[in-house]
């Protein structure tokens, strides 16, 4: 299936760009989807932690993704 | 009510007080949070804010409705910078009535703390000698 991932702050720096386009197996979870992204981006494993949205919410681990789902990787926030 | 804003223009704390306006309320409490000059001893030339607007806002309403059940407050409203900042401006304002002053206080610091943790706006500072998204790494 094909999903659009959106990266933010030092997220795009490690894509080299603010959003991917990219081909995933169906079914999968967000914890498949994370794995899967380190082995290609091995820099996330060093941030102190990230967070995966689906469609503008926090996903936990467990989550499905379906074709069509906007992806964001959240690196740690720091407004305020 | 509330109101959540992110702005990529000056803020301004007398539109955050109007937005709260409520004659049933007694106190008012505001945050205002500044870029400071310096982290730990280094000096700070500029911040520059990153946002994912259409979550950050639905975290920030989110972060709002909680308030008010958690805490006896009516009104809250919440405004964002994003873009680059220099030092000396306004990245954050907080507004918050309640008919009790001990409510907004209380009220207040929750939503700053929380809107922290939870708003997926990211801060790059830049130094002299370079830049570091802040919080990034251990």
């Amino acid at each position: 299936m094909k999903i659009s991932i959106l990266a933010f702050g030092i997220v795009k720096e490690f894509f080299k760009a603010p959003f991917l386009n990219i081909e995933l197996d169906d079914p999968m979870t967000v914890a498949d989807f994370k794995q899967q992204l380190e082995s290609k981006y091995p820099e996330l494993k060093k941030l102190q932690s990230y967070m995966i949205a689906k469609n503008e919410e926090y996903a936990d681990d467990k989550e499905r993704l379906n074709q069509g789902d906007v992806i964001a990787i959240i690196p740690p926030v720091s407004g305020g | 009510m509330i109101e959540v804003k992110i702005s990529d223009t000056t803020l301004n704390v007398t539109a955050c007080i109007h937005a709260t306006a409520d004659n049933a309320c007694g106190g008012l409490v505001t945050f205002t949070g500044i870029v400071r000059n310096k982290t730990k001893d280094k000096a700070v030339i500029r911040l520059e804010y990153e946002c994912y607007e259409p979550m950050a806002i639905k975290e920030m309403e989110k972060i709002a409705e909680t308030a008010i059940q958690l805490f006896a407050v009516k009104n809250v409203c919440i405004h964002h910078r994003t873009g680059t900042l220099q030092v000396g401006d306004i990245a954050v304002i907080i507004a918050i009535n309640a008919p009790h002053r001990e409510a907004a206080f209380d009220a207040c610091r929750y939503v700053i703390d929380t809107l922290k943790q939870t708003v997926p706006i990211w801060k790059k500072e830049v130094f002299e000698d370079g830049e570091e998204w802040v919080a990034a790494h251990a």
